[in-house]
This record gives structure tokens, C-alpha cells and sequence, in this order.
């Protein structure tokens, strides 16, 4: 029983891991062929594609570990496979962090979306690639790569757009006031993060650290004080989950096992 | 394994082209892993060179169905994450294939070349240092796009990973 109950948190902390990299990876991917030019429309396009990588890997494997579950214990359908968990989860069941299914808005906010996303997953994945389940740790290992050229290309936006023009200037200060309600929700304990509870504090203080040096090259300044949302890891999303869910869900809602 | 087979199996896989980079192999990619034969039954290991790449998927497909044409039975495709691929598997032969295809190879050592404003990549046409970077981004998940400020031709690099 102890190890069903440390096997199903190991499986809940996987399919966060995927559904964060999914649900980014949707928001980046709507912006291919809308990009501000064409380079930058190739970055956002594949970045979006590294984190739909990312979400294949830690779907696979969270496949992987509820297949091998005691049947009657099981609380997924079976069999589960990286198809099943994308495609056939209810908004309730996803556990990304709301940042993340926040609509795209301009470009300062998403390109300050993926810097303070990115920055997490860079301080995050240095974490998990110690990892005791050996899968976990090369999905991270090989993931860290990716994302440090996502957080260098999206550190660059913050500082070009904050040392830019006065509209450039302004449009990031908005974002960053829309945004930084959500980001103390990275680092919220949770019963499934139990194995990298630990490491949530190192993660946060590396995260501190790193927004402030970036913010100062753009001349940016942190908000005073703010709300704080959270419960996306719990299942409370914002109303725009379901409407994400609905486009990436339809063909196999309306189709089952329609392939193409 | 007998030596033959090996042999057989390994030069087959030499002939499968990258299908994003046509000149190089999936054995200079460095991306097999290892072939292994038990009672008639073959295994390809491969590691994935990007999370997202899709040429992978591809890649998988025709490793069987050039197997399948040659006579063996139906591989087994694994993927294998760890260790984790770097350019560094690139071989020298791929890396002069790349060059002459047009496409700048991997300079340094796997993950030293992130920061890619430091380094210097020769212009795969004409040789010059004079080029600029214009995105870390390319036409695919591997590539970075420069400038050749001699010849003015754009180039694509294969990013260090
Ligand atoms: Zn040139």
C-alpha cells in the first residue's frame, strides 16, 4: 500500500511535469505563423516544440508506471499511453501551473512568460537530473539543454523590450504585472512533490536571483506587492484550461482512436 | 552477434539519411546506440537527438523497413534517453558531410556552444569568420541561423546540444 501511494505521487508529479510542458507548448505553438518576424516566428515554433517533446517524454513514462499498477487500484484507464493522458484527461485532472495556460497576449508577455517559466525549468530540471528514477533524471538532463537556449533567447526579449523604446518599455511593465500573480505558484508544496519538496526552496532563491539580474540589465523593476494565485496543481484552473482543452481535445473526443 | 550480421546490420543502418539533413547518416549522427540480436530477433537501440524532433518518428520507421527489405524479421526500435545525445556523436565524417551540405558543424564541445554569441563559426561557403548571428533558432530544432558578412549568403549552423 505504501508503495501504491509512492508510486501514484510519483505518476501525479510526471503528469505535472507533462502537463506544464504541454499546456506552454500549445501557448507558443499558436503563435507559429503570427511571430513579429520571420526569425522569431522559427524561435517561438520550435521552442514550442521542445516543450511538446518534454511532455511526450514525461507522458511516456508516466504511461509506463501506471501500466505496471495493481489493476483494482488503479484510478486511470488502462492502458494508459502518452495519447491517453493528453488527449482524454479532463481540464480537473491537469495539474500544470496556471501561469502556463494563461492566453498569449502581446509579445512582452509571452516572451516574459517563457523567462520566468524557463528560468524555473532551468533551476528545476539542474535538480531533477539527481534524480533516483532513472528515467526522470536523462528526461531532465536532456531537457535542460533545450531549455537553456530558451532561457537565454527569452532573457534576451526581456532586456531588448525593457531597454527598448517607451511602448516597449510600457508593454513589459504590464506584463510583468499580470504575470507575477502567478509565479509564486512554481514554488507551492505539494503532496506529490514530496520527493522535490526539498528542493523547492534552492529552486526558488536561484529563480530570485536570476529574475533580478535580468530585470536589472532591462531596467526593470519587480512589483511592490500583489495577489498571489494558485490551485493549478490541484485541479483549480482559470477559465481558459477548458477552451485550450477543447481545441487540443476535440478530434479524439469527437473521433476516438482516430488516427491520421 | 555474429560478426557478419553485425556487420550486415550496421552497414544498412549507414545508408538511412537523416530525413531533415540528407547527407548524413543516422550512424554519423551518432544517434544508434547499439544492435543486438537474441534468437532471430533484432534490437535497434536509438537515442532521440531533440525531445520534440519528429524526424525520429521517421527515423524509426525506416530502420524497420530497411531491415524488412533486407530479410530480417520485424526490429525492435528502442529508444534509449540515457545517456543523453550530444553532438559530440557526431562523427568527423558527418561533420565534413555537414560542411560540405552547406550546414556549419558543431563547433567545441557539446555544451559549451549555448552561449553562441561567443563563438566564432567559419561561413560553411566560403570560409570567412566574418559572420554574425541572426537567430539561435532555425529552420529545425538543431539549427541556428548566421550571416556571412564576406560572401552575404545566409547559412544554417548545427547548434551544440
Ligand atoms: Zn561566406
Amino acid at each position: 500500500m505504501e508503495h501504491e501511494i509512492f508510486m501514484l505521487n510519483r505518476i501525479e508529479f510526471l503528469l505535472h511535469l507533462a502537463d506544464n510542458a504541454l499546456i506552454i507548448g500549445h501557448r507558443n505553438s499558436e503563435w507559429c505563423a503570427h511571430g513579429p518576424a520571420l526569425e522569431q516566428d522559427i524561435a517561438i515554433s520550435n521552442i514550442a516544440l521542445d516543450y511538446i517533446g518534454q511532455a511526450r517524454n514525461f507522458y511516456q513514462h508516466a504511461a509506463f508506471l501506471i501500466n505496471e499498477l495493481p489493476h483494482e487500484s488503479s484510478v486511470f484507464s488502462i492502458p494508459a499511453t502518452e495519447d491517453t493522458l493528453a488527449y482524454l484527461r479532463d481540464a480537473s485532472a491537469f495539474k500544470n501551473h496556471l501561469m502556463t495556460e494563461l492566453p498569449n497576449g502581446d509579445w512582452a508577455f509571452t516572451t516574459l512568460r517563457i523567462f520566468f517559466f524557463s528560468s524555473y525549468q532551468y533551476f528545476l530540471y539542474q535538480q531533477l537530473i539527481q534524480h533516483e528514477d532513472a528515467q526522470i533524471a536523462a528526461i531532465a538532463e536532456k531537457s535542460l539543454k533545450e531549455v537553456t537556449y530558451h532561457l537565454r533567447w527569452s532573457s534576451d526579449w526581456v532586456i531588448r523590450l525593457g531597454d527598448g523604446t517607451t511602448e516597449s518599455y510600457q508593454r513589459m511593465n504590464t506584463a510583468i504585472n499580470a504575470l507575477w500573480p502567478y509565479t509564486q505558484e512554481l514554488f507551492q508544496e505539494n503532496n506529490f512533490l514530496q520527493p522535490t519538496k526539498n528542493i523547492l526552496a534552492q529552486i526558488q532563491t536561484d529563480w530570485n536571483e536570476k529574475i533580478k539580474n535580468i530585470f536589472e540589465e532591462a531596467g526593470l523593476h519587480l512589483p511592490e506587492k500583489s495577489v498571489q494565485y494558485q490551485g493549478g496543481t490541484k485541479g483549480f484552473h482559470t477559465e481558459h484550461l477548458p477552451i485550450i482543452l477543447t481545441e487540443m481535445q476535440l478530434l479524439q473526443r469527437v473521433y476516438p482512436n482516430c488516427e491520421w | 552477434m555474429e560478426a557478419a550480421i553485425n556487420d550486415k546490420v550496421w552497414s544498412i543502418l549507414a545508408a538511412i539519411m537523416d530525413p531533415e539533413i540528407p547527407v548524413l547518416s543516422i550512424v554519423d549522427l551518432g544517434i544508434v546506440r547499439s544492435i543486438e540480436l537474441n534468437n532471430q530477433q533484432l534490437t535497434i537501440s536509438i537515442t532521440p537527438t531533440y525531445s520534440g524532433c519528429p524526424a525520429m518518428d521517421i527515423i524509426s520507421m525506416q530502420v524497420k523497413m530497411s531491415l524488412l527489405n533486407a530479410g530480417f524479421e520485424l526490429p525492435i526500435i528502442k529508444q534509449k534517453l540515457s545517456p543523453v545525445w550530444t553532438t559530440d556523436w557526431i562523427t568527423n565524417y558527418g561533420k565534413q558531410q555537414l560542411k560540405a551540405y552547406g550546414i556549419a558543424p558543431p563547433i567545441g564541445k557539446s555544451f559549451d556552444g549555448a552561449y553562441l554569441e561567443d563563438i566564432i563559426v567559419p561561413c560553411p561557403q566560403c570560409n570567412s569568420t566574418n559572420t554574425l548571428l541572426i537567430s539561435q533558432f532555425g529552420s529545425t530544432s538543431c539549427k541556428a541561423l548566421f550571416k556571412c558578412l564576406d560572401c552575404m549568403e545566409p547559412f544554417d549552423y548545427f547548434k551544440c546540444h
